[in-house]
């Protein structure tokens, strides 16, 4: 009998970590391979299947940051801890770490976009020697909105973090302004040995690839992650195509030379 | 080397072969078209010769017998699945020479890009397929331009006279269930039996060969895509779209009860690239119509090797705004030549 890959298996929800008050990641048992930037199809029988990035991946589980956005997410939202997702996964490409390893790392990411690299982020800040620098930009609408705050903690202490919010009120500590903002005086000492990794919302990523490229950062040493609706996650369903590049198989995660090429 | 044999005798075959097969034709459904005193033709399942019609060009393509319009993937009770059953019986689908070509496409998209799709394949693997050829060619088809006007790949050609039923049977498998059927080798007058094949339609087109990322930018489309509508016919009748979308459904008395589907999908129709949060791509019906054409002439043979239209002309003969997808095509191609 052949596999029938549109049937997920029931994951039990170990863990609920509460960053906003519409974005929660939870943590789901799950052994096998994933890499970061992977995807799995969440479902919830009666109400659909939404993709959602690994943005986190333990020894026998894998986070998964959902945001209450849609018709399946909401409903997500109701089912706690203990009680069980139906997923079925990984899917798509992922980021390779190796193409990291000893170089000036520089990962921006905008709001959400934070999930899908935060595996790496993670790896790089584990193990800081891996990289010859390593600087996290995080883009966030407003300090409600920022995730993965205990995460930052532990970022803070190993790699260089910038961690900005679109607008605050008065009287924010913290940083503010888009990230693009925060680029031109990224410390890039050899533009061929520096790799961005950018991901966010599609003008999120389009101004923040014309501003790394001033600093002369070459198209090739740029990698960026496509969202788009996936039906199946098994290129069947057609949703996710541009051109002839189906996401949920050659993607999400495209280097720059070829993801710019890539037109809905 | 095929046979000769009265269409009385051929019926009775039909008949018998029933036991082992469903058999899915083009039938005409009269007074059921989309306007008043129209008819349509489409697949359906068939008991006789008598039912196929097999003059006209069907409205909608075969692709209905391997995926349907929409297909239950699973019927769910909490965190339990069940895969519904499927047919003991072999198929056999009766369809022209465009439509066999279109079969490459389906398998492509279904078997080749990523994992095999259960519930394609188990369909696929039990298809036999009978050419019909057509006596002269359909008013938008342009088949033999593309080189899909001929077909050898079939497992039965059958033509059927008023009398006479002309049938080659290169599959072993279906020979001997014909001749389980009644099939009387000694019986049946022996002859060569070759497909006839339209040479030349009333439509011609010509490929574009220098597409790129560039044309992407051409007036042409929104010259076109302005006048569509969005209705999405031209996916529903083209038998090379493959796309679908999930749809889950729960039944009323129940809400812990009900089924995942998939339901065909239109690139053409709101909703297409949604995502969560209220994101979309392509919202312009020139833009849709743009990533429609350039999967059928450009892309998908990027991919494949091979252009994914195969000129059956069935989505410019449905368009409800007359948008011509051969004319557009062919004043791409000759630009090409500018």
């Amino acid at each position: 009998m052949m596999k029938n890959e549109y049937i997920p298996f029931p994951s039990q929800v170990k863990k609920i970590i509460r960053h906003t008050d519409i974005e929660y990641t939870f943590r789901m048992e799950f052994t096998g391979e994933v890499k970061p930037g992977q995807f799995f199809e969440v479902s919830i029988p009666r109400y659909g299947e939404a993709p959602i990035s690994v943005s986190g991946i333990g020894p026998d589980t894998i986070d998964l940051t959902i945001r209450k956005v849609g018709k399946v997410t909401n409903q997500i939202f109701e089912n706690f801890e203990g009680n069980h997702l139906l997923i079925r996964g990984p899917y798509g490409n992922g980021f390779d770490i190796e193409n990291y390893k000893n170089k000036e790392l520089f990962i921006i990411a905008g709001g959400t976009g934070l999930s899908p690299v935060k595996g790496i982020v993670d790896y790089f800040s584990s193990h800081p020697g891996e990289a010859a620098d390593t600087t996290l930009i995080a883009g966030f609408k407003s300090p409600d909105d920022i995730l993965f705050k205990q995460d930052f903690e532990q970022w803070e202490k190993n790699i260089r973090v910038i961690k900005t919010v679109d607008s605050a009120p008065d009287g924010y500590q913290g940083q503010t302004g888009m990230v693009t903002k925060y680029i031109p005086d990224l410390p890039v000492k050899n533009p061929d040995n520096a790799v961005f990794i950018i991901v966010g919302p599609p003008a999120m990523m389009k101004f923040t690839v014309i501003e790394v490229q001033k600093r002369g950062i070459p198209e090739q040493n740029i990698w960026i992650s496509y969202e788009r609706k996936m039906c199946c996650g098994l290129g069947k369903c057609g949703h996710c195509k541009m051109d002839s590049t189906y996401i949920c198989l050659d993607g999400p995660v495209f280097n720059y030379k070829e993801g710019k090429n890539l037109i809905d | 080397m095929g046979y000769q044999l009265p269409r009385k005798t051929a019926d009775t075959l039909f008949c018998r072969l029933r036991e082992h097969y469903e058999i899915f034709a083009p039938k005409l459904f009269a007074g059921d078209g989309c306007f008043s005193d129209t008819d349509v033709i489409r697949y359906d399942k068939v008991s006789s010769l008598d039912e196929i019609e097999f003059d006209r060009r069907s409205d909608y393509s075969f692709k209905e017998a391997l995926f349907a319009v929409n297909e239950t993937l699973f019927y769910f009770t909490e965190n339990e699945t069940t895969i519904p059953s499927c047919t003991d019986k072999k198929l056999l689908i009766f369809l022209k020479s465009c439509d066999l070509h279109a079969l490459k496409r389906l398998d492509a998209i279904y078997l080749e890009n990523g994992p095999e799709d259960f519930y394609y394949k188990r369909l696929r693997e039990k298809a036999c397929f009978v050419l019909m050829d057509c006596g002269e060619t359909c008013d938008t088809g342009f088949c033999a331009g593309m080189g899909t006007n001929r077909s050898d790949n079939y497992d039965l050609y059958l033509k059927c006279g008023e009398e006479t039923v002309w049938i080659d049977c290169p599959s072993e498998e279906l020979l001997s269930d014909l001749k389980e059927a009644g099939l009387n080798e000694a019986g049946e007058t022996a002859c060569a039996v070759t497909p006839n094949y339209v040479t030349q339609n009333k439509e011609t087109v010509t490929l574009p060969k220098k597409l790129s990322v560039e044309s992407f930018d051409n007036p042409l489309w929104e010259a076109y895509g302005s006048r569509c509508i969005g209705c999405g016919r031209c996916n529903f009748v083209c038998p090379t779209c493959t796309c679908f979308t999930m749809q889950d459904i729960h039944y009323r008395d129940n809400e812990n009860v009900g089924e995942r589907r998939r339901v065909w999908a239109s690139c053409q129709v709101d909703g297409y690239t949604d995502i969560a949060g209220g994101g979309s791509f392509r919202q312009k019906q020139s833009d849709r119509l743009r990533f429609k054409v350039m999967h059928k002439i450009y892309d998908f043979e990027k991919r494949f090797g091979y252009p994914m239209c195969v000129g059956c002309g069935r989505c410019d003969a449905v368009c409800p705004e007359y948008i011509s997808y051969a004319n557009l095509v062919n004043q791409l191609a000759e630009e090409d030549a500018k």
